[in-house]
């Protein structure tokens, strides 16, 4: 059997993955993407935890949190789709609105 | 007590709604049905408040008509309802001016109307609610609520300058209500380790524990709940907000505003500040009183050189207020019985002198003082009923307006509290003092010749005009010669007060002199 | 029998009653006639009941002369119980009678001399509403009621001299001196209120009965009554237009003749001396207020006669003359004779009115004309006016038999002997100085050339307006002759019946031996300088009218200081009025008002927005910098954790 500790540090890794792609990439949908990235880990590291607890509130929590990905993904890509629309890219440098 | 009798004071306090609902419902467009919709609501609210008068027990001194439902289960938070003299004369008072004010405003109110009547009776419910908790949590949530009609009354009605006028309102009123809500938090976090057990914003229960708490303690509560209020009176230098407010406010705003919004904060000050912490009013007396003075003479002098009738009327306001002040930390039973007849009297005359400058306002579209001259010739009718409100504002004896201020300076006088005949001796030429503005206001607007064309080819008082300030008039004269009628309804009350503050005072002095 | 006592109430309600009617509806009662009956009933049906009061007064025993009647509770607050309660005694009885009954001649008067005026009701009604405050003042059982009628009297003033409101007068306007009169008896007021506090805080109360009752144990010169005193002592110089608060008077005489003669000559001006004569027994307690009042009375009697001496228009004579009188009747109270002033009230009240109706009459006759250079040779024409103006001058200047002389020697015999010689003197130099004015009046008037306009036709007045002089003149003839001095031979039936009233403060007066010789001689002296006044006046201003005019150039500064009063106005003007409105405006209002405290509240405001300014640099818009900042925050919280 594989230890937990490898089913951490994978999804460590994934989640610092998904940060570090927030962080420097410019275009929305990999943002965007990488968000999904670190829900995952955290999916994972739930899941993980489930199995090797013999609880199944951790899977239970997993459903939750990919109902509520699901969903903010669609209002995400809507909103993504609305600002390409009117500003014409979807570059984050450039849709600063929410400026002083 | 039957079902009715048990729940009236809620009736009361929600009834402005109906008309709210069925302005809500029926999407009243025709402007004249709306405004007769709320004018109706709020007489059925009046007629709610003489039922409660004629059920009322004149003889008793403790809160009637007590309704207490628990709001929370670990908390000691209640909706709770209950009336004596002190709160009946004021929510009378109110029930008695909403009507009077939307039929003012039959003809100067023409853009959302509806809103215009949503907000009135709304600030009705507020300001009721203000007078009937006894939950110092629902007073607190009552006493907000009034902000928000109030804010988008003179916001979206008022005149050219009404956004900053109405954010300085905003932003005066909530800074003190803050610091209420702290001292408010405060005391009911104190009632836990007390014999209550857990947190309790209950009038009464806080009037136990207040005693025992620590004297440094009661200072810094006695000065959040005094400023709070100090500042809605308003009290010099905490003035600044209202001719701002006045200026800006439709007829219907100032009048409200004067008449039972100003009262909230002296209100205030006889339910909470003096009652509760008997001692630190004795400690901050000097202070309050000098400032009370301060302000009869100085707004009376202010007022004397205003352009502006509204402004003048406002000013005024200062000044009538700086003697119900006074005769509050006078603590004697004349002073109070006079200063809560003051607040009605003021009600009354100031808020027919809004009335009147409204009233001119629709005709001539200016409140220049300069404008006018000579009314007398033109506008004989509004002539008379100026004249009389201007008397019963200077205090001539016969009329309201006298009364209160002799017993104001009587009871201070020889107040034990005040210690110095000098406070009143001050306050005393405040009546020479408003003699100079009003008359010589009232000069220049109505006697003379008339120099401008324009104010010789208004109209007079319409029947509708006249309904509305005739009620006013004869309280005003009922008061001033009859004034038994509503000083009985407040009596036992302030006696009760008075004597509240006595006792305490007593067992308390030697903390003071130690200090 | 009858107990006419029960009516009183009746008294106070039929002015009310006369009031309410013409004031609502009097704009549309369409007959003068109707109005003024109205009226004049309000005014006479009292005057009856009074009389009827007096009548049973005088039947019954001395010392059950004095009744209260109680209608209602006023004012039931803590210790304070105020009463609408009426106090009937001798001297409220004769103020009553006064008030009536020159009110109701006045009131006939005024039908004629105000027939054709567009505001007729208005002037009737508030004529009633006078009297009814007038009647509260003087039949009032306590301080505060008193008060009442007090402010109710300044109030009908206040209307009644701004009545024709839309007319000049002098430089200002009839509503300055409205207004001007209002504000002036406010700073009275303010004596008068303090004192009541200062009385009730004290006493308890704000009875007369007990009051006086409470304040009579106390020492003479005891100093609460001085203060006492003193601000109601204020209080009546506001009212009576005495130093330092007369300047409202003259100017009062903006209003209609016959308000003038109601309200400011035989009334309402009087208030003063009737509210010193009611608490007569606390002032006589205090020996400082007392010589005060004497001394301000004597220099105002002295002060308003030299500017009465030059004035030329013909009401502000004789409303510097009511200034002197009153000067008279404090001097009176001064000295402790309260039933002297008291009587001396009332013959001014007769011989005052019957002067300001007599001039009106000659005004009416002269449309308007109040100038008495412009008028002269008039005995012709208005011969009625004229015998009545020249009764009623002889009156006020004290010669006998008329009823001046017998008040007028009164007060300065009681000045002599119960105060110093130098009351007496200037007393006595001061009735020259009254005679000199009056006859200056008489021959200038009715005497000489005709100055007036030819297009002018004087003619004598209606009958309604000459029967209310011949009455009046028929009392200001004999109306002294029920106080005929004991010198004479007579019996001071006056004195006699106002002696329950004060009884208190006679007690208290230095026992004088009635000296008859010394009597006669201040009567033959004061006789005498009366004619000697009248012979002057004849030899300046009918004979000599040139000589009149070069002692005014000789005196010419002195003539100048007289014209403009001593130039007090003026001075309360720089030193009151401008200070107090320079200060509130650019002071108060426009620098600590919007500058300090708003600008405190603004600057406040403006402070929080810089600050914020620097602060919303933070918000770039830029998602990254926000990540950027989010990860750095969780990284340090995790470290924070961790390590």
């Amino acid at each position: 059997m594989i230890p937990l500790n490898y089913y951490l540090l994978f999804a460590a890794f994934l989640f610092s993955v998904g940060v570090v792609g927030v962080l420097i990439r410019r275009n929305a949908i990999i943002v965007f993407m990488c968000i999904e990235l670190m829900l995952n880990s955290v999916n994972l590291t739930f899941i993980a935890f489930s199995a090797f607890m013999g609880n199944a509130i951790g899977q239970m929590f997993v459903f939750f949190v990919m109902t509520v990905a699901a969903a903010e993904a669609a209002v995400g890509l809507a909103i993504i789709i609305a600002l390409f629309r009117n500003k014409k890219t979807i570059n984050i440098d450039q849709i600063n609105l929410l400026k002083w | 007590m039957t079902f009715i009798d048990q729940y009236i004071l809620s009736i009361l306090t929600f009834s402005p709604i109906i008309g709210v609902i069925i302005l809500f419902l029926f999407r009243v467009k025709n402007s004249i049905s709306s405004k007769t919709i709320g004018l109706i609501s709020s007489i059925i609210t009046f007629a709610i408040s003489i039922y409660i008068y004629s059920k009322f027990d004149l003889t008793q001194n403790a809160f009637q008509f007590v309704q207490a439902n628990q709001l929370f289960i670990d908390l000691d938070i209640k909706y709770a309802v209950g009336i004596d003299g002190l709160s009946l004369i004021l929510i009378l008072l109110t029930t008695f001016l909403t009507p009077i004010t939307i039929l003012s405003a039959f003809k100067s109110i023409e853009k959302r109307v509806n809103e215009f009547i949503v907000m009135m009776l709304m600030l009705e419910v507020g300001m009721i609610g203000v007078f009937v908790s006894t939950d110092l949590f629902l007073f607190y949530i009552f006493w907000e609520a009034i902000l928000i009609p109030m804010y988008f009354i003179i916001g979206i009605w008022g005149g050219q300058n009404r956004i900053y006028a109405t954010i300085k309102f905003f932003i005066f009123t909530m800074a003190g209500s803050l610091l209420m809500l702290v001292a408010i938090l405060w005391m009911g976090n104190y009632a836990v380790a007390q014999s209550i057990g857990k947190f309790s914003t209950d009038y009464l229960v806080l009037l136990e524990i207040a005693k025992s708490i620590p004297e440094n303690v009661q200072l810094y509560l006695f000065l959040a709940f005094t400023i709070s209020f100090a500042i809605k009176v308003p009290l010099f230098p905490l003035h600044t907000w209202l001719p701002d407010a006045h200026v800006e406010a439709p007829t219907a705003g100032s009048v409200i505003l004067a008449g039972v919004l100003l009262k909230m904060g002296t209100y205030g000050l006889v339910r909470f500040s003096l009652p509760l912490f008997p001692m630190a009013t004795i400690y901050f007396t000097p202070l309050f009183a000098t400032l009370a003075v301060f302000g009869i003479i100085y707004g009376a002098l202010v007022s004397l050189v205003q352009t502006d009738l509204k402004k003048l009327v406002a000013y005024s306001s200062v000044s009538h207020l700086g003697f119900v002040v006074l005769g509050i930390f006078a603590a004697t039973e004349e002073s109070i019985q006079g200063s809560i007849l003051q607040m009605v009297n003021h009600g009354l005359s100031t808020g027919a002198l809004f009335l009147l400058v409204g009233m001119i306002y629709e005709r001539r579209h200016t409140r220049e003082i300069s404008d006018f001259g000579g009314l007398a010739k033109s506008i004989p009718i509004f002539s008379t009923f100026f004249m009389i409100v201007t008397l019963s504002s200077i205090g001539l004896p016969g009329l309201n307006g006298f009364v209160g201020e002799f017993l104001i300076l009587v009871g201070s006088f020889n107040s034990s509290n005040l210690n110095s005949n000098w406070f009143t001796i001050f306050a005393t030429s405040g009546v020479i003092l408003s003699a100079v503005y009003m008359l010589w206001m009232f000069q220049r607007v109505i006697f003379g010749k008339i120099k401008n064309e324009a104010n010789s080819k208004i109209s007079d008082l319409s029947k509708r005009e006249v309904a509305v300030l005739v009620p006013i008039i004869i309280f005003i004269i009922w008061i001033g010669v009859y004034p038994t009628t509503f000083l009985s309804i407040s009596s036992n009350s302030t006696k009760k007060v008075v004597a509240y503050f006595e006792k305490n005072n007593q067992s308390q002095t030697m903390f003071l002199e130690n200090k | 029998m009858v107990n006419y006592i029960n009516y009183t109430s009746l008294i106070l309600i039929f002015p009310l009653i006369g009031f309410l009617i013409n004031g609502v509806f009097g704009s549309k009662l369409k007959s003068e006639k109707l109005i003024g009956s109205i009226s004049v009933l309000g005014v006479s049906i009292p005057f009856f009941i009074s009389s009827l009061i007096l009548i049973q007064m005088l039947s019954s025993n001395i010392d059950e002369r004095l009744y209260i009647v109680n209608l209602f509770s006023w004012i039931d607050v803590g210790s304070l119980k105020i009463n609408v309660s009426y106090l009937i005694d001798e001297l409220s009885i004769i103020m009553t009678l006064i008030v009536t009954g020159v009110g109701a001649l006045i009131h006939i008067y005024a039908i004629g001399y105000m027939h054709g005026d567009k505001s007729f009701w208005r002037f009737f009604a508030y004529l009633n509403l006078f009297i009814f405050a007038m009647l509260n003042l003087v039949l009032a059982d306590n301080f505060l009621l008193m008060f009442l009628g007090w402010e109710g009297v300044g109030l009908c003033s206040y209307l009644l001299i701004g009545f024709w409101y839309d007319r000049n007068f002098d430089k200002s306007t009839t509503a300055d001196a409205a207004k001007k009169a209002f504000i002036v008896n406010r700073i009275g007021d303010f004596g008068f209120l303090i004192a009541l506090f200062l009385i009730f805080t004290n006493f308890g109360s704000l009875e007369f009965v007990d009051v006086i009752t409470q304040a009579s144990v106390l020492q003479s010169g005891d100093e609460l009554l001085t203060a006492i005193t003193l601000l109601l002592f204020l209080g009546a110089t506001g009212k009576s237009a005495q130093i330092p608060l007369f300047v409202w008077l003259p100017d009062a005489m903006a209003g209609p003749t016959p308000v003038s003669a109601l309200i400011h000559a035989a009334t309402m001006v009087t208030a003063g001396v009737y509210l010193l004569a009611r608490t007569s027994a606390i002032f006589i307690l205090a020996p400082f207020t007392m010589n005060v009042v004497a001394i301000i009375g004597i220099t105002t009697a002295i002060f308003a006669g030299t500017i009465g001496l030059v004035q030329n228009d013909i009401k502000k004579v004789l409303a510097y003359s009511t200034i002197s009188q009153l000067g008279y009747m404090f001097l009176a109270c001064g000295v402790g004779a309260f039933s002297a002033a008291i009587f001396h009230l009332m013959t001014h009240a007769f011989f005052k009115a019957l002067l300001f109706l007599a001039a009106g009459s000659v005004i009416h006759a002269l449309h308007h004309e109040q100038d008495i250079y412009k008028m002269g040779g008039l005995k012709k024409y208005l011969p009625i006016t004229f015998f009545t103006f020249l009764i009623a001058a002889l009156a006020i200047s004290g010669i006998p038999p008329l009823s001046g002389f017998f008040s007028k020697d009164e007060i300065l015999y009681k000045a002599f002997s119960f105060g110093s010689f130098w009351y007496w003197f200037f007393g006595f130099i001061g009735a020259g100085l009254t005679t000199l004015y009056m006859m200056r009046l008489v021959y200038l008037t009715f005497y000489g050339n005709e100055n007036f306009d030819d297009s002018i036709k004087p003619h004598e007045s209606p009958k309604v307006m000459t029967i209310p002089l011949i009455v009046l003149a028929i009392l200001s003839a004999i109306g002294g002759l029920i106080g005929i001095p004991h010198a004479l031979g007579g019996t001071n039936y006056f004195e006699e019946f106002l002696e329950p009233v004060f009884k208190t403060s006679n007690s208290q007066l230095p026992f004088v031996f009635e000296n008859i010789t010394t009597e006669y001689l201040l009567m033959a002296l004061s006789v005498a300088i009366s004619i000697c006044a009248i012979w002057y006046a004849r030899n300046l201003f009918l004979q000599n009218l040139k000589k009149s005019e070069l002692i005014k150039n000789k005196f010419s500064s002195a003539h100048n200081i007289l014209v403009n009063k001593y130039f007090v106005d003026e001075f309360y003007e720089k030193i009151f009025i401008n200070p107090i409105k320079k200060l509130s405006d650019s002071f108060l209002w426009k620098w600590f008002d919007i500058k300090i405290i708003d600008g405190l509240i603004n600057n406040s405001a403006k402070f929080i927005q810089y600050l914020s300014s620097v602060l919303v640099k933070v918000q770039t818009g830029v998602t990254e910098n926000y990540v950027q900042i989010f990860v750095l925050g969780v990284t340090l919280i995790l470290l924070k954790i961790i390590l």
